[in-house]
C-alpha cells in the first residue's frame, strides 16, 4: 500500500503513453488510449481513499444510514466526491471509445488497413 | 443578470437535442436550420447583455445544496475575462451558422451538423463559465468531442485520417488535464478555483506536488491550444473540416479550450509566478516563429490559414507569459501584455473566422484550394475577395486594421517589459505574415482567372453576410481600440490580476 499504488498508477500511465506513440496499429493505438484513461480513473479513485484517523474500520461506503450519523461517515468512510468524478470520467470514455473505434473503422474502410504507416495521405 | 448564465449552456445543448427529435419528424426536418440560428443568436443577444449589465463577479451556485447555512453548489462564474470569451465565442459561432445555412446544402444529413455545432457552442460557453475545475474538463471534454465529429465530418479519407489523429491527441491532452485536476484536489481537497487558489499557498504553491499538477495542466492544455512541441495535429485537423467548422476550431475552439484555460489556471489557480512565466513564454514565442516559417511554404490555402493559427496564438500565449512574469511585481506592465494578449485573441477570432469562412467561399465556387489553380477571383467574386482582403490585411498587420493595433500593443509591452529580442522577434514574424499573405493576393485574387475560378460566381447572400459581418467587425475594432479596452479588455485583463484575491471576494462560506 502507500506509495507503490500510485507508482504503479504512474506506470501504467506511461504503459498507455508508450502504446499510444509507438504503436502503428488503429486497434492498439485506441487500447493505449484506453489504458491512459483508467490510469487516470484509478488515480482519481486512490485518491478518494481516506485511511481512518483513529484504529478501527477504514474506507467504508459514504453512506449515512440506520446506525452511522454523519459524523462516522466524516470520520471513516471514503471521500465520496472522486468517485462521483470517476463516474462522469468513466462516462466520457465511453462515448470517446465509441467514437474512435466507429472512427477505426471508417478508416479501415476507406485504406484497407489499421497500419498507421499506410495511413499517411496528410503530411502533419 | 445571474439568472442568464446557466442558459448560455442549457439553450444551446437542449436545442441540439431538439434539432436531433425534429430531423426525425416529418414536414419538420425543414425547421433545423432556423431553430440551430435562433440558438446561438439567441446566446450572442444575451453575452451582449451581460456587457452591457453589472461589471463585477457573478457567481451561481447549481445546486445549492447548502448544509447547516454554509451554501454549497457547484459555481458558475461571470467575470470580465469570461464576459470576453462569450462574446467572441457566441459572435464567431454566429456568423459561421449563418454562414453554414448555405454553405452545408453538399453535405447530407445536415440536422447531425447544426446538433454538433449546438453541442460545441453549449460546451464552449460552458468552459468558460465553469468555476471548478473539474466542470471545466468536463466541458472541454464535450466541445472535443463534438469537434472530433465535426473534423470527420465528410467522411473522405484524408477527413477520417486527421480526425483520429486529432482525436487520439485531444484525448491524451485531456486526460493529462484531468490528472493534473486530480493531483491539485488530492493536495487541496477543493475543486472550486478560487478556493483551490485560497488553500494552495497553505500546502505549498510551489512544492513538488503542485509543480507535478502544473506540468500535467500546462501540457494538456499547451496540447488543446497546439503550441508547437504539440501542434501537430492542427494543420491536419482545421483545413479537414467543412469550412464554418474550421472557422470554429482556429477562431474559438483552441482559444476557449486551451489558451483561456491555460491563463484561468496560470491566473486564478496557480497563480502568476516566473517558472509558469518561462513555459509560456518560450511555448509562445516557439509556436509563433516555427508556425509562420510552416505557414510560408504552403500551397493550400486552409493550410495555410491552419498554420498561421498557431503562429498568432503565439502572440497571445507570449503575451500572457510576460504579463505573468511581471504580474507579482508591476501591474501597469502586466495590465498592457494582457491587453495586448487579448485583445489579439479576440482580434484572431475575428479574421481567422472570416479567412477561413472565405476560404470556403472560394472552395465552393472554384472547386479547389489550391492557390495555384486559383486567380483572377476580384473579377469572378468581387465580394468575397474584398472580405478576403480585409481579413489578410488584419491578420498582416496593416494599419488601419485591428491586427495592427493588438501587435503593435504586444510589441510595446515587450519593450517595457524588457524583452526586445522577444520585441524583435514578434515585428520579424508579423513581417512574414505580411509577406505570406501577399502571396494569396498575388495568386488567388489578382491575374487573370484560371482554373475552376474561371467558373466561379459569387457566393449566396447569406454566406456573403456572414463575411461582411465578420470584416465590418475588423474594421471597426481596430477604430474602437479605446472603447473597447475600457469596456471589455480592461474588466478581463483585471478579472486575470485578481488572481487569487478573487477568491476573498466569494459569497460561498467557509468549508467545514
Amino acid at each position: 500500500m502507500g506509495i507503490a499504488i500510485y507508482v504503479l498508477t504512474f506506470a501504467l500511465l506511461l504503459i498507455g503513453i508508450y502504446a499510444v506513440v509507438a504503436k502503428k496499429n488503429v486497434i492498439k493505438i485506441i487500447i493505449g488510449v484506453l489504458i491512459i484513461e483508467y490510469a487516470v480513473n484509478m488515480l482519481l479513485v486512490l485518491v478518494g481513499y481516506r485511511p481512518a484517523a483513529q484504529s478501527g474500520d477504514a474506507g467504508t461506503p459514504p453512506v449515512i444510514g440506520p446506525g452511522i450519523s454523519a459524523e462516522e461517515v466524516a470520520r471513516a468512510s471514503v471521500d465520496p466526491l472522486p468517485q462521483a468524478m470517476v463516474l462522469t470520467s468513466i462516462v466520457i470514455g465511453l462515448g470517446l471509445t465509441a467514437l474512435m473505434v466507429a472512427m477505426g473503422l471508417r478508416l479501415y474502410e476507406k485504406y484497407g488497413t489499421f497500419d498507421m504507416d499506410q495511413i499517411r495521405r496528410l503530411r502533419g | 443578470m445571474t439568472a442568464l448564465i446557466p442558459l448560455f449552456v442549457v439553450v444551446p445543448l437542449g436545442a441540439a437535442f431538439v434539432v436531433v427529435i425534429l430531423a426525425h419528424v416529418r414536414g419538420l426536418k425543414a425547421l433545423t436550420p432556423l431553430l440551430a440560428v435562433a440558438a446561438v443568436a439567441f446566446n450572442f443577444v444575451a453575452a451582449l447583455v451581460m456587457l452591457g449589465g453589472d461589471p463585477g463577479r457573478l457567481s451561481l451556485l447549481v445546486g445549492e445544496w447548502g448544509l447547516n447555512g454554509t451554501p454549497l453548489g457547484i459555481e458558475m462564474v461571470c467575470d470580465g475575462l469570461t464576459r470576453l470569451m462569450l462574446v467572441t465565442i457566441n459572435l464567431i459561432a454566429l456568423a459561421s451558422i449563418a454562414f453554414a445555412r448555405s454553405y452545408m446544402r453538399r453535405f447530407t444529413s445536415v440536422w447531425m451538423f447544426e446538433a454538433l455545432f449546438l453541442l460545441m457552442t453549449g460546451a464552449m460557453n460552458g468552459v468558460v463559465l465553469a468555476g471548478d475545475l473539474f466542470n471545466m474538463y468536463v466541458f472541454i471534454e464535450v466541445a472535443a468531442i463534438a469537434s472530433y465529429a465535426l473534423v470527420g465530418f465528410g467522411c473522405e479519407t484524408e477527413e477520417l485520417e486527421a480526425a483520429f489523429k486529432y482525436l487520439v491527441l485531444g484525448t491524451v491532452g485531456s486526460a493529462l488535464i484531468l490528472l493534473g485536476v486530480t493531483v491539485l484536489y488530492s493536495l487541496t481537497g477543493h475543486l472550486n478555483m478560487a478556493r483551490v487558489a485560497e488553500r494552495l499557498p497553505v500546502v505549498g504553491a510551489t512544492g513538488p506536488a503542485a509543480l507535478l499538477a502544473a506540468v500535467f495542466l500546462l501540457a494538456g492544455l499547451a496540447l488543446k491550444a497546439a503550441m508547437v512541441p504539440f501542434h501537430a495535429w492542427l494543420p491536419d485537423a482545421h483545413p479537414s473540416a467543412p469550412a464554418p467548422i474550421s472557422a470554429m476550431l482556429s477562431g474559438v475552439l483552441i482559444k476557449a479550450a486551451g489558451v483561456y484555460a491555460l491563463a484561468r489556471i496560470v491566473f486564478n489557480v496557480l497563480g502568476p509566478n516566473p517558472q509558469f512565466a518561462m513555459i509560456l513564454i518560450a511555448l509562445g514565442a516557439l509556436s509563433m516563429v516555427v508556425g509562420v516559417f510552416l505557414a510560408v511554404g504552403q500551397w493550400d490555402f486552409k493550410r495555410l490559414l491552419a498554420y498561421h493559427s498557431i503562429s498568432q496564438m503565439g502572440y497571445v500565449v507570449l503575451a500572457l507569459g510576460v504579463a505573468a512574469e511581471w504580474a507579482p511585481t508591476d501591474r501597469a506592465i502586466a495590465a498592457l501584455c494582457l491587453f495586448g494578449g487579448l485583445f489579439h485573441l479576440f482580434n484572431h477570432a475575428a479574421f481567422k473566422g472570416l479567412l477561413f469562412l472565405s476560404s470556403g467561399s472560394i472552395e465552393q465556387q472554384a472547386g479547389t484550394r489550391q492557390l495555384k489553380d486559383m486567380g483572377g477571383l476580384t473579377r469572378t467574386m468581387p465580394l468575397t475577395s474584398f472580405c478576403c482582403r480585409i481579413g489578410a490585411l488584419s491578420i498582416a498587420g496593416v494599419p488601419p486594421f485591428n491586427g495592427f493595433f493588438s501587435k503593435l500593443i504586444i510589441i510595446i509591452a515587450l519593450v517595457l517589459a524588457g524583452h526586445p529580442v522577444l520585441a524583435g522577434l514578434a515585428v520579424l514574424v508579423a513581417l512574414m505574415t505580411l509577406l505570406s499573405f501577399v502571396k494569396v493576393q498575388r495568386y488567388a485574387l489578382e491575374g487573370e482567372p484560371a482554373g475552376g475560378a474561371k467558373a466561379a460566381r459569387e457566393a449566396p447572400a447569406p454566406m456573403l453576410a456572414a463575411m461582411l459581418a465578420l470584416a465590418a467587425v475588423c474594421v471597426v475594432s481596430g477604430l474602437a481600440m479605446v472603447l473597447l479596452r475600457d469596456q471589455l479588455f480592461g474588466p478581463a485583463s483585471d478579472a486575470l490580476l485578481a488572481g487569487a484575491k478573487g477568491a476573498k471576494q466569494l459569497v460561498v462560506g467557509a468549508m467545514p
